[in-house]
């Protein structure tokens, strides 16, 4: 296998809440590779978005704090860069797409001059080719009437719009690695399927460039990633390709969360659950991340975390009771 | 069902609904425009069926819940409501849309809700008995003891431990709030519950006790649920019909099997169409993909509210708001298209 395009090694991001430390990211490894577009999956609060800030030092300091951890590309470890030099690969070759897009575009600034910002930071373009590259994008991305509406606001779009601009801004640069974060979540479910489309077209287009999609709903997983990452408490608890992911879910959270999606044939029917709730992030417990609600703990699972062992090529489980070799 | 006044007729009627709330614009605030919420929309919800009601984020779901429950008025200073909601109370059929406080009172307490966001709906301040047993104060003569015993039983019932009784809403996760709002929709033993979204802020993991518990809750207490969702996949497992709405106007109501599974309305099929399948094997290239966005109830386009996306748009579509008419089967289509 070549070369991944990013390679990430024990991370470790905390939290100081009024004098608790937050464990939200704990030793979290895995790979980008050219081309595949790699789904996070986890519930609220498992860590997926520290997880993608932290490759690309956003986490806000203080409260948090990348504690331990390489995040590799291109032979440069992220993490220990100068600023300047993050600032060059943030928005140049790894783009990002966050989870709110009211909350990432700026209200006070027109949707051209935020579209063209990092046109003209990574780049000595002059404001007019800038400009156009900028119309080219947003017209790419499916505004109608691109060029008239460089100088609306973000009020002045729909949610949806908003959406596309913030792929258009994230494109721009024709970044190596585009991160999304839930990019959908908050839209409806028709204008949902059209920017989904969207980001994978403009994906496919570019040869090599690979998205990391994250998001909490097995479907949207299913319908677009090549591969998956399950993460639990601050962990990845699995790791597979994606249909040998929903065909042969090995660790009992994943395979609780397979079994708890309604499926038409089962109409009416009581469904699977999990028991329990998601625990606090200050009260994770020591062993398994899972063992409070795992309908299968031992009690060793209680004082010892397994490690995340191989079962099968590219299949990673992190679980007592799935034997394989360590990862 | 016993104590239906109609025996069997519908225990909710809802027809010719509209909800048109003022915009105030202008330095003298003076009213601007309509938002045309709800537009002419009517079902019936028979005794103890769940009927689901789905549409986008903004096609007037919420308000038609708000309707039923007789929110708006005391919330919405100038807000318009014309139509009939029928509700078939112990007392016999009560036409509740637009009644006030003392009009409402003897139904007030067969008709509860329960809300989206369990963050927001649960007054910070109270302790979940406060919560959970407010609706006993002003609606049944109980005693203090009484309502405590009622409270706790509720809790054991919703799957929370008597010692959460002293407890306030912070203390919890999303899960065992919603169920504490589940909890106090049933406290009056109502018979419509007004489900809005109830598991769409919930974790995959929590979201199908949350599920489970309230189809126990139907079978046991003999409930029927108007439940609001966008996933139309829980839609469709917890409803034995569905409506489906957009721009305040329905646009096809049948049983779960025809909507889901064979929409027929253009609108119905683009939105059955782009909901993802959990499975790998079955990624769609059948996707029928509409063109631009929803428009805003501000601004409603003439005729079918659908027109400015639906593929099958003919010019005459822009003259006439198509009216619901039965296809066969019991399902009833606005659209003369199809
Ligand atoms: N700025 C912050 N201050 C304190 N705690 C934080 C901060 N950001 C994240 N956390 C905590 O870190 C943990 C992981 O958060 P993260 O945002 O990565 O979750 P997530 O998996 O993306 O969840 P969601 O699905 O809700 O987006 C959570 O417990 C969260 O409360
Ligand atoms: N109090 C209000 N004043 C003005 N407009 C409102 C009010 N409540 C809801 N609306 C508008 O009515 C429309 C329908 O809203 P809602 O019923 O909440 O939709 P849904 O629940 O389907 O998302 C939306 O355009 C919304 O902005
Ligand atoms: S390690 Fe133990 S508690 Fe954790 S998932 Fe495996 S069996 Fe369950
Ligand atoms: S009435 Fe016309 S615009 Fe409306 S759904 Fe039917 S064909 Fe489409
Ligand atoms: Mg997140
Ligand atoms: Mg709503």
């Amino acid at each position: 296998m070549s070369e991944p395009l990013l390679r990430v090694v024990d991370l470790q991001t905390w939290f100081q809440v009024s004098g608790m430390t937050a464990k939200a990211v704990s030793g979290v490894s895995l790979e980008v590779r050219a081309g595949e577009v790699l789904g996070i999956v986890g519930e609220s609060g498992s860590g997926k978005s520290v997880t993608a800030l932290s490759f690309i030092r956003l986490i806000p300091d203080p409260p948090g704090r990348i504690v331990a951890g390489e995040v590799w590309f291109k032979g440069r470890d992220l993490l220990k860069l100068p600023w300047d030099e993050v600032r060059k690969v943030r928005g140049r070759e790894i783009g990002m797409i966050f989870q709110e897009p009211m909350t990432s575009l700026n209200p006070v600034f027109t949707i051209g001059m935020q579209v063209m910002e990092p046109l003209l930071f990574h780049y000595d373009l002059s404001r007019d080719e800038a400009w156009e590259r900028a119309v080219q994008a947003l017209d790419g991305v499916g505004i109608p009437d691109a060029r008239a509406r460089m100088g609306d606001y973000p009020h002045q779009f729909s949610g949806g719009m908003r959406q596309r601009v913030m792929i258009a801004m994230a494109m721009i640069c024709d970044p190596a690695i585009l991160i999304a974060d839930e990019p959908t979540t908050a839209l409806d479910v028709t204008i949902q399927a059209q920017v989904m489309e969207l980001m994978l077209d403009l994906h496919r287009r570019r040869d090599g460039a690979a998205v990391v999609l994250i998001t909490h709903d097995l479907a949207v997983i299913a319908e677009t990633c090549s591969r998956v990452l399950v993460m639990y408490g601050g962990k990845v608890q699995e790791e597979a390709e994606v249909v040998e992911l929903f065909e042969r879910p090995l660790h009992p959270y994943t395979k609780g969360l397979m079994d708890s999606i309604p499926h038409v044939q089962d109409k009416g029917k009581r469904l699977a659950t999990i028991r329990g709730n998601v625990p606090s992030i200050f009260d994770l417990p020591e062993g398994c991340k899972f063992c409070t609600r795992c309908p299968v703990v031992e009690p060793r699972c209680w004082t010892e975390e397994p490690p995340l062992r191989e079962v099968a090529p590219g299949h990673r489980v992190r679980c007592h009771l799935v034997p394989g070799t360590p990862a | 069902m016993s104590g239906n006044a109609t025996g069997t007729g519908p225990l909710l009627e809802v027809e010719g609904l509209h909800v048109h709330f003022p915009v105030h614009g202008g330095i003298l605030r003076h009213v601007v425009g309509w938002v045309k919420a709800v537009d002419g929309v009517s079902f019936a919800v028979r005794p103890g069926e769940t009927l689901g009601l789905v549409g986008e984020s903004g096609s007037g779901k919420t308000t038609v819940g708000r309707a039923i429950i007789n929110l708006l008025r005391p919330t919405v200073p100038g807000v318009r409501l014309s139509g009939a909601i029928r509700f078939a109370s112990e007392g016999g059929v009560v036409d509740v849309n637009g009644l006030d406080r003392a009009a409402m009172h003897p139904v007030r307490a067969e008709i509860s809700m329960v809300f989206q966001d369990p963050y927001s709906s649960l007054n910070p301040r109270m302790t979940v008995e406060q919560i959970v047993g407010g609706p006993l104060r002003i609606h049944a003569r109980l005693t203090k003891a009484e309502i405590r015993e009622r409270v706790l039983a509720l809790l054991d019932r919703v799957g929370l431990q008597p010692q959460y009784a002293s407890r306030y809403p912070h203390e919890f996760s999303g899960g065992q709030r919603q169920r504490i709002g589940i909890a106090r929709a049933l406290a009056t033993r109502p018979k419509l519950v007004v489900a809005d979204e109830p598991v769409s802020a919930l974790d995959v993991s929590v979201r199908s006790q949350v599920i489970n518990l309230m189809q126990e809750l139907q079978e046991e207490f003999g409930l029927t649920y108007l439940f609001v969702a966008h996933d139309l996949s829980v839609v469709h497992h917890i409803s034995d019909r569905i409506a489906v709405m957009y721009l305040g106007s329905l646009c096809e109501i049948g049983t779960a099997a025809q909507v889901y599974g064979d929409p027929v309305h253009p609108y119905a099929k683009a939105l059955l169409s782009a909901v993802p399948q959990p499975d790998p094997h079955r990624r769609r290239s059948d996707r029928i993909r509409l063109q631009g966005d929803i428009p805003t109830p501000l601004r409603k386009p003439s005729g079918c509210g659908f027109r400015t996306r639906c593929p099958l748009a003919k010019p005459s579509c822009a003259e006439k708001v198509p009216e619901l008419r039965d296809v066969g089967g019991g399902r009833l289509v606005a659209c003369p298209e199809v």
